[in-house]
């Protein structure tokens, strides 16, 4: 039995404390970003979510080179991003693809100015890396309160607004007609959003944040059309891939042709790409 | 320093046609997705020691059939950005594999345009070519399945092969100037320029042109720029970008009041 057991979990699995807080801060992000991607997927909003976690690499690289806390630099540049982004908004969806892409490539400049002067002012060698793919084994405890609290802050927001946006994600013009808000609602969700993608990506990487905010609300809505069950099974599918891909990425220490271990993003994103893809052809039956 | 303005021209002048389609059809992600991802193929070339084109071409392809295939039945964002996620996650593997070197990481990302080669000359002008081509010959359904979908279909046109005709010269697009130019600044120039364009004029063909000169200008200005003032050429593409986007959007807006 133990044989067995050890063949699935390297020894010293449960033990590390690098993977205690992996396992728990990925539990958060993924949590909370199954939830909000939801509403992301069924709003057509997944550029915008993607857009602010690359944007998340501007604000790193600026905080990287103002000496603050990278954290900072993450929140500060995805709220002014999605600010940008509501200001330029236009209500047709066309409109708000090319509103975020504007942003994105203005980023994108800045993004290279900051990273040009980390690498030769600062003197960062490996700045690049560490803003653009971050890793899971490198969360130091002091930034697990803060996660809890950004991530906190978004959950008040969505629970405040759920049912209108809700309404208005599904239908803007019935939910205008019953007086909701709608601008508003839209704009206090990507404020949710932007906070959520924040402290993803900073806990995770640009490339598990989209992933985990996309990947399983899509698969979830293809399993059921109701939106609180989707977000069930939407949390459920991103902690079960969270976990399954930190385990494989442990056990992957001692796998060819590098022994220093395959990247978690990579397990996780092989996960989750392959549970969407059975439930396509599930629905194909 | 004559390759980088004759490299960054031609790839003006692509990002200005394809960039135009890209707007009119609100396909930035995918613009934005396809140049991010081939990055893995890159990384993958790097890993099994071939031809970085290689990687890239292969990788952009992939990733733009793949767009296209799974958005036949689910929405077309949706599709697009686990495509990404899923080729970025291969990215992160190859480079974690091939004990990389960072440098080459910011060079695929934001280019090396001052750098450009003899030898990369002549591939980036011979895709040109066939991007161009492609385009012109996918021009007129192209154009009507943008606009009015509903009659294009009723045409004869089958919208699943028009939008993959269309990923395929994003790819081609890609393959040619991710390497001398690297993936951020093809996108911003794919969206800025257009973008300003279509707020400026209305009918498609003046459209189409202006978009080309306003890339170019983008470039030109940026090249000159970043050679006196030594900061990279990525920063000044993508400011401009959005700054003409805004230009185009005032001029628009003032039009409107005006008499």
């Amino acid at each position: 039995m133990s044989g067995v057991l050890h063949a699935i979990v390297e020894p010293g699995f449960f033990d590390s404390g690098v993977v205690r807080i992996a396992l728990e801060t990925s539990a958060a992000v993924a949590l909370l970003a199954s939830v909000i991607g939801v509403f992301t997927v069924i709003r057509g909003q997944s550029f915008a979510g993607h857009a602010l976690s690359d944007l998340g690499a501007t604000g790193g690289s600026a905080a990287f080179l103002a000496g603050v806390a990278p954290l900072w630099g993450y929140v500060a540049i995805s709220v002014a991003a999605a600010g940008a982004m509501e200001s330029i908004g236009i209500e047709r969806r066309r409109g708000r693809d090319l509103a975020t892409g504007i942003v994105l490539a203005a980023g994108f400049g800045l993004a290279a100015l900051f990273l040009f002067w980390d690498t030769t002012v600062a003197g960062a060698s490996d700045a690049t890396n560490e803003v653009l793919f971050g890793s899971m084994w490198t969360i130091s405890p002091g930034t697990v309160p803060v996660v809890v609290a950004l991530g906190a802050a978004a959950v008040a927001i969505l629970a405040a607004i759920c049912r209108p946006l809700l309404l208005s994600s599904v239908s803007g013009e019935l939910a205008a007609a019953r007086g909701v808000p709608v601008r508003l609602v839209g704009a206090l969700y990507l404020l949710a959003l932007a906070a959520a993608v924040a402290l993803s990506c900073l806990a995770i990487g640009a490339i598990l944040s989209t992933a985990l905010l996309i990947g399983p609300a899509a698969t979830a809505l293809r399993l059921t059309r109701r939106p609180w069950r989707a977000m069930l099974a939407a949390a459920a599918i991103a902690l079960g891939t969270c976990w399954l891909g930190i385990l494989l990425a442990y056990d992957s220490f001692y796998w060819p042709p590098v022994h220093h271990g395959w990247p978690v993003s990579f397990f996780v994103v092989a996960l989750i790409f392959v549970c969407y893809l059975a439930t396509r052809l599930r629905v194909r039956r | 320093m004559t390759n980088a303005w004759i490299v960054a021209t031609i790839v003006a002048v692509v990002a200005g046609l394809v960039g135009f389609f890209v707007v009119l059809r609100g396909s930035a992600f995918a613009a934005h997705a396809v140049p991010n991802g081939s990055f893995a193929g890159a990384a993958g070339a790097l890993l099994i020691n071939v031809n970085v084109l290689i990687g890239l071409g292969a990788f952009s392809l992939a990733g733009a059939l793949g767009i296209g295939w799974l958005g036949r039945r689910d929405r077309q964002d949706v599709a697009t950005a686990l495509a990404l996620v899923l080729m970025l996650g291969l990215g992160a593997l190859f480079v974690s594999l091939t004990a990389e070197s960072e440098p080459a990481a910011y060079s695929l990302l934001f280019g090396e345009l001052l750098g450009v080669a003899n030898n990369q000359l002549l591939p980036t002008a011979g895709l040109a070519i066939a991007c161009t081509t492609a385009l012109g010959v996918l021009y007129r359904p192209l154009l009507l399945s943008s606009v009015l979908p509903d009659l294009s279909e009723a045409r004869g046109v089958s919208p699943t092969a028009v939008e993959l005709g269309f990923l395929v010269c994003v790819a081609l697009a890609t393959t040619m100037t991710v390497p001398v130019v690297g993936t951020t600044l093809i996108f911003s120039l794919m969206i800025g320029a257009p973008a300003a364009a279509r707020a400026i004029v209305d009918r498609p063909g003046a459209a189409l042109a202006l978009s080309v000169a306003i890339a170019l200008v983008t470039v030109w200005v940026a090249i000159a720029a970043s050679y006196q003032l030594n900061l990279p050429v990525g920063f000044f593409v993508g400011v401009l970008s959005a700054t003409s986007y805004a230009a185009g959007r005032g001029w628009s807006a003032w039009r409107r009041r005006g008499p």
